[in-house]
C-alpha cells in the first residue's frame, strides 16, 4: 500500500475541506477501500476518515421516514432499524459480524458495487440520500457499476428511507465473498410497488419494472407468474451465468413478496 | 511518521506509525504483540480479529490511525490476571478447538464478542457468528462445542474432559 495523510475532522465543514485536495479520498468504515489500497488499484495520498465526525452516525425515525447517518455501521443499523425490519435485517446479512462493525452505510453506497446489498434498499425503497451539498433521489443516485451522481468531494451525511407499508431483501449468497450474487429488495408503498435488484446487472443496481406494476397491482408471489427476465446484459461469471443470474431475480423476488405478505 | 497512542489490554501504548501502518501491523510489530496473527491480509480469514471499543473488528482492514485513543483488547487480554487462561482459552483446550493454532487467537476473540452480546447462543448462532472466522483443520466441529462449553451449555457429542 503507498502511504498517505491521515486525516480525522470532527465536523463535516472541516471533511469537505480535506477533501478539496488533490488525490484525496472519503474513507468510511474501510472495508472496501483498506483492501483496494493494499492491491494499489486505489492510491489516494490523503485519507480523510469520516468516523469521528459527529452526528454522521445513529438512525432516527420520525413521522414515516428513517434517516440514517452517513457513517453508520452495519452492525448499528441492524440493531437500531427495528422501524424497518427489512433494512435492519439487510443490514445484519452484510458480510460477517467484524465488517458490519466497521462498514458504514455511506461507505456502501458511495462504492457502489454492482453485488452490494444496500444500493437495492436504497433504490427499492426510493429512499434520499442526503449529502454535504444537496438531496439526491435515489433514482437519480445510482449511475452504472462503481458509479454514483456524488461530485468529487462530496460526503454522503444521511440516506432518509420512507417506511413501507410491508418490505423483505432476500438474497442469494456468493458463500466465499458474502455479497449478494444476485439480491432483490421489494417494497410496498401505498402509491405502489418498488422492486430493486441488485448482484446482477451489468449496469448495477436496477429497478424491475414489470414486477412493479405486476406487484402493485397485485401484491403476490403469483402476480409474477408470467414474467420474465431477459439475460442480456446481466453479469456472467465464474459463479454464474448471465440466464442464471436472470432466473434468480425472478425466484428471489417471488420470495421477497412471500416473505413480505 | 506520528506517534499513536492506545490502550491495548488495559494499559496505555504509544508507537510510531504511518498513515498506512494497520492496526494489526501495529500490534505485531510496533508493540511486539504476535498473538493477533494475520492470515489472509484481505479481511476474508478472520485471524486478526481483536476487539476496539468493545466491539470485534478485523485489524487488517483498520488503520492503526483509526484506533488511535480507543481501548483495544488482544487475545493477550484474554488471560485471566493469574496469567491462567481464561474461560473461553480453558475451553478451547479442553475441547480440542485448534489443531495448528493459526486461527485460534481470531476464534477466541470473536467467541468474546458473541458471548457478551448472547451468553447463551445456540450451535447455529455460533456458526453463523463465526462466519468471518475461517479455519482449515478442524472443521469447527471442536471450536463450536467449546463455545458451547465456555457459555456454560451443555456440549453434545463432546468427549469428556480429563
Amino acid at each position: 500500500m503507498h502511504n498517505f495523510d491521515f486525516v480525522s475532522p470532527s465536523t463535516v465543514e472541516e471533511a469537505a475541506a480535506a477533501l478539496q485536495g488533490d488525490e484525496a479520498q472519503a474513507l468510511g468504515g474501510g472495508q472496501t477501500l483498506i483492501p483496494t489500497m493494499k492491491q494499489r488499484l486505489a492510491a489516494p495520498t490523503t485519507l480523510v476518515s469520516l468516523t469521528g465526525i459527529a452526528g454522521m452516525s445513529g438512525v432516527s425515525s420520525d413521522g414515516g421516514a428513517l434517516t440514517i447517518g452517513g457513517a453508520t455501521t452495519h452492525a448499528t443499523v441492524a440493531d437500531q432499524a427495528g422501524a424497518y425490519p427489512a433494512l435492519a435485517a439487510l443490514a445484519g446479512g452484510i458480510g460477517d459480524p467484524a465488517v458490519r462493525n466497521r462498514g458504514t452505510i455511506g461507505g456502501s453506497l458511495a462504492n457502489n458495487d454492482p453485488s452490494a446489498c444496500y444500493p437495492s434498499a436504497v433504490l427499492g425503497s426510493g429512499a434520499t440520500v442526503v449529502t454535504n451539498t444537496r438531496e439526491i433521489a435515489a433514482d437519480d443516485f445510482f449511475d452504472g457499476m462503481f458509479t454514483t451522481a456524488l461530485d468529487e468531494g462530496e460526503i454522503i451525511t444521511a440516506v432518509r428511507f420512507p417506511v413501507p407499508q410491508a418490505a423483505s431483501y432476500q438474497k442469494f449468497l456468493q458463500p466465499a465473498s458474502r455479497f449478494a450474487l444476485t439480491g432483490v429488495f421489494v417494497a410496498q408503498y401505498a402509491d405502489g410497488v418498488r422492486v430493486a435488484v441488485t448482484g446482477a446487472s451489468e449496469g448495477g443496481v436496477f429497478r424491475w419494472s414489470e414486477a412493479e406494476a405486476a406487484l402493485s397491482a397485485d401484491f403476490s408471489a403469483g402476480a409474477l407468474d408470467g414474467l420474465s427476465v431477459s439475460a442480456d446484459g446481466m453479469i456472467g461469471d465464474l459463479h454464474g451465468t448471465p440466464e442464471y443470474r436472470a432466473h434468480l431475480i425472478k425466484v428471489l423476488t417471488k420470495r421477497a413478496v412471500s416473505a413480505a405478505a | 511518521m506520528a506517534t499513536i497512542t492506545m490502550t491495548v489490554n488495559g494499559s496505555e501504548v504509544s508507537a510510531e506509525a504511518e498513515g498506512r501502518t494497520l492496526l494489526s501491523q501495529y500490534l505485531r510489530e510496533g508493540l511486539g504483540m504476535t498473538g493477533t496473527h494475520v492470515g489472509c491480509d484481505t479481511s476474508q480469514c478472520g485471524a486478526c480479529v481483536v476487539h476496539v471499543n468493545g466491539q470485534a473488528v478485523k485489524s487488517c482492514t483498520m488503520f492503526a490511525a483509526e484506533a488511535a485513543g480507543a481501548e483495544v483488547t488482544t487475545v493477550e487480554g484474554m488471560a485471566n490476571a493469574d496469567g491462567s487462561l481464561g474461560v473461553i482459552q480453558q475451553a478451547f483446550q479442553d475441547h480440542h478447538g485448534l489443531q495448528c493454532g493459526f486461527c485460534t487467537p481470531g476464534m477466541v476473540m470473536s467467541a468474546a464478542a458473541l458471548l457478551k452480546d448472547n451468553p447463551k447462543p445456540t450451535e447455529a448462532e455460533i456458526r453463523d457468528y463465526l462466519e468471518g472466522n475461517i479455519c482449515r483443520c478442524t472443521g469447527y466441529q471442536n471450536i463450536v462445542r467449546a463455545i458451547m462449553a465456555a457459555s456454560g451449555q451443555e456440549v453434545p457429542g463432546a468427549i469428556a474432559a480429563e
